[in-house]
């Protein structure tokens, strides 16, 4: 039999990895990770402190070498081809990566100059990205003057100047305010949406992770311990149920006879069910009431936020079964 | 563009960054120049009369103006020294930032960072030199050189400024803090006094009489004093060049070994 290597994908890869792993001395900060991530898209990478984050996004950016494991990022090797690599990527790391003697402006000409723009062009795009940022006011100040929100959306300017096609972002809204973080997130859409450019996004917020990345992977202790889009990862998780809420103690007594494994709270007259939340599940629990002729004041889908797959997936109990039944506790 | 071009247009852009951010930030380029002048000053006016007189320069009993022509090449390596403190400062400040990992993800040629601090603070360091040498003249200083010999002396002190910033490059570089970077070149400092700057080594003991003789800043600075005012040089010349060369040469392959070791802090 003919195996044909390169399996077809609709789009072409951003960013590949196999087996990416760093550790310093005996310890492992990122064992073996795989990555495929399709160009256009904005894939997350969630975890909490100290999980690897920031080490990945390190090594998929030719500052540190991986200790073991392939990379090929923007359709480049990592290693042999680092210099067009980084011609095609745009790093916004973690720590502010602004010259602080420099104003606005300068900050956005001396990036123009190292992608080795003409002047003419160089001003434009300077000028265009102060527009966008809506930084123009304060484009001759110095920016150690700056607050939070406008170093982070200046340092962001400084990357889009080479108009990378691939954006790695450190966590973009680590200590902004709600208002920053709301306006860096318009930031990120546009990008992908107007520039179609691909964003590999470390954070450790879900809701960052759930309101921006097409798929997200959640990363702990140096593994990647679940892969999906927001919505699978929410499915990943037992818990969900189908709260009934009843009209007296008469009908809820009738509606628990029927679903026996559901828990029920007699001083909130409601009834919860487990199961997913699909259609199919839903109709099935309303067909079983209407045969029996129980009638529910209310139904409430229940879904597990991805705050709890973030915390049962990065549990520190080495068991996943323990985890998950501590979030059912959770859950009651 | 091929890399070179690349290269050099690279380190052209880092230049005119340092440059700018020198000026911003002038306390350090005030720092660079005040050092070597109060140096001066005090040499000239409080220890001058018995220096000079004690070391017995040659028709100069209790005269300043002789201790003057005597003490400024020192000065002036003093001015020189000073710079590599700033040096290494400002390449420390620059390596805790987060721009320089910044640099690291672009395509630009990797040394153009380090080069564009090294040439900033040579020009920074030779206009400091320019007012020391104003303030010399303003207080007696005579020199009588050729233009062949300031010229000479001009390329010899770019030489050993060359080689002090290399070295305090490769001292910020690997420093943790801004404050120990500030500290490490401070032995430079120190070496033209246990030279032949301020007394003549033979007042020395024996020990720091060798010391004196052998260390780098003694060639250096009786090849300064002989093209500015026409004393013997001998073969110091040589030994002030290999030195120069030698240094820069070091502190190149040390600050570059440690660009490329510390991607991050």
């Amino acid at each position: 039999m003919i195996m044909i290597n390169a399996p077809v994908r609709p789009r072409p890869e951003a960013v590949t990895a196999e087996g990416l792993a760093k550790s310093y001395g005996d310890k492992a900060v990122l064992d073996g990770i795989d990555l495929h991530i399709p160009q256009g898209t904005v894939f997350a990478l969630l975890g909490p402190n100290g999980a690897g984050k920031t080490t990945t996004v390190q090594i998929l950016s030719t500052l540190i070498p991986a200790s073991a494991g392939r990379a090929r990022v923007a359709g480049h090797d990592l290693l042999r081809e680092a210099g067009a690599v980084r011609a095609a990527i745009g790093v916004t790391g973690q720590f502010s990566a602004v010259d602080n003697l420099l104003d606005a402006r300068e900050n956005l000409l001396l990036m123009a100059d190292l992608h080795h723009l003409d002047r003419r062009e160089g001003r434009r795009r300077a000028g265009a990205l102060l527009d966008r940022f809506e930084l123009t006011e304060a484009a001759a100040r110095p920016v150690a003057t700056f607050s939070g929100g406008m170093r982070r959306k200046l340092d962001l300017a400084m990357t889009l100047v080479g108009r990378p096609r691939l954006i790695f972002l450190d966590e973009p809204t680590t200590g902004l305010d709600p208002r920053s973080r709301r306006t860096m997130w318009e930031i990120i859409r546009s990008l992908v949406a107007d520039d179609g450019v691909t964003v590999f996004l470390t954070t450790q917020y879900l809701e960052e992770a759930d309101q921006l990345a097409d798929r997200i992977a959640v990363l702990d202790h140096g593994k990647l311990v679940a892969e999906g889009t927001a919505d699978e990862l929410k499915r990943q998780i037992p818990g969900g149920h189908l709260r009934l809420r009843l009209a007296g103690p008469s009908e809820l007594a009738a509606a628990a006879a029927l679903f026996p494994s559901a828990a029920r709270d007699d001083d909130a007259l409601t009834l919860d069910i487990p199961g997913d939340s699909g259609i199919p599940a839903l109709r099935a629990v309303l067909d079983t009431l209407d045969r029996a002729s129980v009638r529910a004041e209310a139904l409430t889908v229940h879904t597990p936020g991805l705050d709890e797959v973030f915390l049962t997936l990065t549990d520190r109990t080495p068991q996943s079964g323990a985890a998950v039944n501590s979030l059912q506790e959770n859950a009651r | 563009m091929s890399t070179h071009a690349h290269a050099l247009r690279d380190s052209m852009t880092m230049l005119r960054r340092n440059l700018t951010r020198a000026r911003r930030y002038p306390s350090l380029t005030l720092q660079v120049v005040a050092m070597p002048i109060v140096m001066l000053l005090l040499f000239v006016f409080v220890f001058g009369g018995a220096l000079g007189n004690g070391i017995g320069l040659p028709g100069a009993a209790n005269d300043r103006g002789a201790y003057v022509d005597y003490v400024t090449p020192g000065i002036i390596l003093m001015a020189v020294t000073s710079g590599a403190i700033s040096t290494a400062v400002s390449v420390s400040l620059d390596m805790t930032e987060g721009i320089i990992n910044r640099f690291r993800t672009m395509a630009i040629s990797r040394a153009s960072v380090l080069t564009g601090h090294v040439v900033g603070s040579v020009i920074q360091t030779m206009v400091s030199l320019v007012l020391v040498v104003a303030v010399a003249l303003a207080v007696g200083f005579r020199p009588h050189a050729t233009l062949a010999g300031w010229l000479a002396a001009l390329g010899l002190l770019t030489l050993l400024a060359f080689a002090l910033t290399w070295l305090a490059a490769a001292m910020g570089m690997v420093a943790k803090t801004v404050e120990s970077a500030s500290n490490a070149p401070m032995p430079l400092t120190f070496l033209p006094f246990l030279g032949s700057a301020v007394v003549t080594p033979d007042s020395m003991p024996a020990g720091l009489r060798w010391f004196a003789e052998y260390q780098p800043f003694t060639p250096v600075n009786e090849t300064l004093r002989g093209l500015l005012l026409g004393t013997e040089i001998g073969n110091n010349g040589l030994i002030a060049v290999a030195w120069g060369v030698g240094l820069s040469l070091a502190g190149y392959l040390w600050a570059r070994a440690a660009f490329r070791r510390g991607a991050t802090r």
